[in-house]
């Protein structure tokens, strides 16, 4: 049996995209709404509520780097070129706000630094990777295999447009990651956050999903040409379903339901990004099999993600469940 | 022709020597201090004796920092590649890109999934799980070191491989590929050198500690362990080093060459001790050397023959004035840890060990000289396989992103200030970490990661008592 290796690899590089965008996505909220949290306690429970999981958080993104690197080299030396500054200033966002973590706690005089630093650095990092998904969305020149377009490409109104679309979805997953994981004054108050990100996420992604099908031809025909025409019917309307359970989740005060909702918005928003993206992997111009790398390496690999990333997603389901729960300072969490 | 301003590829080149060099301090202690912490906690589940689960907590949280700016400083390199060495990373993608991949889904996964566990984790799951996290981050580190030192060893000494159509290496024989010729010994060298780094820091802290209170255990079993540590794994270093040496000899003469200073090709060589080699002139000038030792050591024969660099055509050879110095360097500081080790054997055998001053004072002197061996040793490899990114087959200046000099040059600036600011502040709070006392515990810090199992009681925060008086 010949299996299609190049369509396997695109479904698992996009897999591990997606679990970062949402779990990155809510430690990173976090991080957003950091300087609107007063004091230092709910500060404390804020951060400590992602202390346990962050850093396994991250690591998707690391796979999902390093997997392009294995499997799509040419995709990997062709965007990153491109993404050239919204790269650099996503990886300098994510060192401040990733040893802010243990930095925080290490001084007393000097905590307003790495709060400030947990803060912009997960501001820039979150709004450095939505201007980079626009860029791409918007399409990468290559010629010879080399990345050939400007090197402010990326900075457009539609980069800029998802870039704080993203600052607000993540926004939205830390709060109500905030919900499910809190008590008290500072619950309430991520619920009244997860309203207002709630509301400009829909916006933005309204916002987006409109300008996204006249970014290119191609677009538009997926998304208004039988049969895939279908999509543009049930993916809004799945939207809505769930906007309707955050919202409702969030009048009813329950705790799950509004970060299992907002999860579904990310799920359904990527979606939508990929229907109108297949089979490319660098629109305008390279397919899937194109950026391949030959098949040997990618079935030398497939046959390690196939046994280990079950085993990751297993002992990183129990790391969670360790944690599980609301964060209760005042039993000394750690 | 030299060009007035530094081009794209230069910058690039100071870009990754900065980023490589600033991250390899971190993962050369980490990787040391994860297997110390897994030894600790086994001798505390062991033993029972408190002083270790003392010993470990203080360790922990020291590591729990180091690990923290090791991830940080990793994620750029692992976008360094794309971003700065893009037609590196398309031609040697389909090899090196599965390598690296394994080293995130078998490693990086691994020490992040069970590092929160091992951090904030005791009280919840118990003291027999949570040493098995405590094993699976140290496991972690060694499974990264394995896959990453084949990456870099490939790049060194390639095999396995084939090159298609558009330029692209890409695998023939993944066995050959993963231990290619100079891998073993990288890798040995590598792991023995983190052992070797940790051990000193723990040494030099101990020392420290028992210069002020002989009698602070924690502080006498940090010292006893680390001096064991460095009698018998810095005589195997440099036993291992010597076998890294003759491979290098083998497969990349050119860096041996080198570093040994010789431009010339004779049988019978001499050892250079010290010069100054001269890359322009083709000669090692001032030198101070001992006849026909070169060849005894490189070929173990006296009169074998040694060939120098004129072997290779100009644009071949890497710069010998640095690899010259930078392997005396790291051999010099290979030699003073043998002699820490033997010295703190003798004075143990006195029963003196933790009552000489001396050796004490030597040991704190020492306890950054790892990080500095590491450097120095990366320096003389990396800079030995120049000028090429695959040794013979791709060169440095053809692997470069077709990037301007302005955009290489703002995120190099950026990348300096970055990391001056936050792992000088990093530096400064392990430094103010290790200040306190072993035995005394550290119950005068606030954090996270303080007090898993022995918090006598919840920290009181000023911010709820207030709230609580409203």
């Amino acid at each position: 049996m010949e299996l299609d290796f190049p369509f396997i690899w695109a479904a698992l590089i996009a897999f591990a995209v997606l679990a970062y965008v949402v779990l990155d996505g809510f430690d990173l909220g976090i991080g957003v709404l950091f300087p609107l949290l007063p004091g230092k306690h709910d500060r404390d429970v804020a951060m400590n509520s992602v202390a346990p999981v962050w850093d396994g958080n991250e690591t998707w993104l690391v796979l999902g780097g390093g997997g392009l690197f294995a499997v799509f080299p040419l995709a990997y030396a062709t965007i990153l070129p491109a993404l050239y500054a919204p790269i650099i200033a996503m990886l300098i966002g994510l060192i401040f706000r990733g040893v802010s973590f243990e930095f925080r706690w290490r001084t007393t005089r000097g905590r307003f630094l790495w709060d400030w630093g947990f803060a912009s650095g997960s501001f820039l990092a979150t709004f450095a990777q939505g201007i980079a998904l626009g860029a791409l969305v918007q399409g990468i020149e290559v010629v010879d295999r080399q990345y050939a377009g400007g090197w402010w490409d990326w900075l457009t109104p539609f980069s800029l447009l998802t870039g704080l679309g993203l600052v607000c979805g993540y926004a939205l997953l830390g709060a109500t990651w905030l919900v499910m994981k809190s008590e008290g004054d500072l619950q309430h108050r991520a619920r009244r956050f997860a309203w207002a990100s709630g509301i400009a996420t829909l916006a933005f992604v309204a916002a987006v999903s409109l300008a996204t099908p006249f970014l290119n031809p191609k677009f538009l025909e997926r998304w208004f040409a039988w049969p895939t025409m279908i999509f543009s019917l049930v993916v809004p309307a799945l939207v809505a379903v769930c906007a309707w359970g955050l919202f409702r989740g969030l009048s009813e005060q329950r705790t799950a339901q509004p970060f299992l909702a907002s999860l579904g918005l990310f799920v359904l928003c990527y979606a939508g990004i990929g229907i109108s993206f297949y089979p490319y992997m660098v629109p305008p111009s390279v397919t899937i099999w194109q950026a391949a790398a030959p098949d040997s390496s990618l079935r030398f690999l497939l046959v390690g993600a196939a046994v280990l990333i079950p085993v990751i997603l297993a002992y990183t389901g129990y790391a969670y469940w360790v944690f599980r729960g609301k964060v209760d300072p005042s039993k000394g969490y750690h | 022709m030299m060009p007035e301003f530094p081009d794209a590829v230069v910058l690039a080149r100071v870009q990754f020597a900065f980023t490589i060099s600033a991250h390899i301090i971190f993962p050369a202690f980490s990787i040391g201090l994860a297997s110390y912490l897994a030894v600790l906690e086994g001798l505390w589940l062991w033993t029972r004796d408190e002083s270790y689960l003392k010993i470990f907590q203080y360790w922990k949280v020291i590591f729990a920092v180091v690990f923290g700016m090791g991830v940080v400083s990793g994620i750029v390199m692992s976008y360094q590649f794309g971003t700065n060495w893009s037609v590196f990373s398309d031609r040697t993608g389909p090899i090196l890109g599965p390598l690296m991949g394994y080293e995130v889904l078998s490693a990086f996964f691994l020490e992040a999934g069970f590092l929160g566990v091992m951090l904030f984790g005791l009280n919840r799951v118990g003291p027999k799980l949570h040493f098995l996290a405590t094993l699976m981050v140290a496991v972690g580190t060694l499974i990264s070191a394995f896959w990453i030192l084949s990456v870099n060893s490939w790049m060194q000494t390639p095999a396995g491989f084939a090159i298609n159509e558009v330029g692209q290496f890409v695998p023939v024989d993944w066995w050959a590929i993963v231990f290619n010729p100079s891998f073993p010994y990288r890798l040995v060298h590598m792991v023995l050198a983190a052992y070797l780094t940790t051990a000193f820091v723990v040494g030099g802290v101990g020392a420290w500690h028992l210069l002020r209170d002989r009698r602070d255990r924690g502080a006498r079993i940090m010292f006893s362990m680390a001096m064991w540590m460095a009698l018998i794994v810095a005589p195997l270093q440099v036993i291992a080093g010597d076998f890294h040496g003759l491979n290098t000899l083998e497969h990349q003469p050119a860096k041996v060459a080198a570093m040994e200073g010789h431009y010339e090709t004779r049988k019978g060589a001499p050892l250079i001790l010290f010069g100054l080699p001269d890359d322009e002139a083709e000669e090692t000038r001032h030198s101070v050397e001992i006849p026909k030792l070169g060849s005894l050591i490189l070929t173990h024969d006296w009169d074998g023959e040694v060939q120098g660099l004129k072997a290779w055509s100009k644009e071949d050879r890497p710069p010998a004035a640095i690899l010259f110095w930078s392997f005396r360097v790291m051999v010099a500081i290979g030699l003073a840890m043998v002699g820490i080790g033997l010295w703190s054997a003798w004075v143990r055998f006195r029963g003196r060990l933790h009552d000489s001053v001396w050796l004490q004072r030597a040991a704190v002197a020492m306890a950054p000289s790892g990080f500095l061996a590491v450097l120095a040793g990366w320096v003389t490899t990396e800079v030995g396989r120049q000028p090429w990114t695959v040794s013979g087959l791709l060169r440095t200046a053809d692997s470069a992103s077709p990037l301007d000099a302005a955009a290489v040059g703002a995120s190099l600036v950026a990348f300096v200030v970055v990391y001056f600011a936050v792992f000088g502040s990093g530096t400064f709070y392990i430094l103010r970490l290790m200040s306190k006392r072993p035995e005394a515990g550290i119950h005068d810090e606030i954090g996270p990661t303080r007090a898993a199992g022995i918090t006598p009681a919840p920290a009181i925060d000023p911010d709820r008592v207030i709230r609580h008086m409203k």
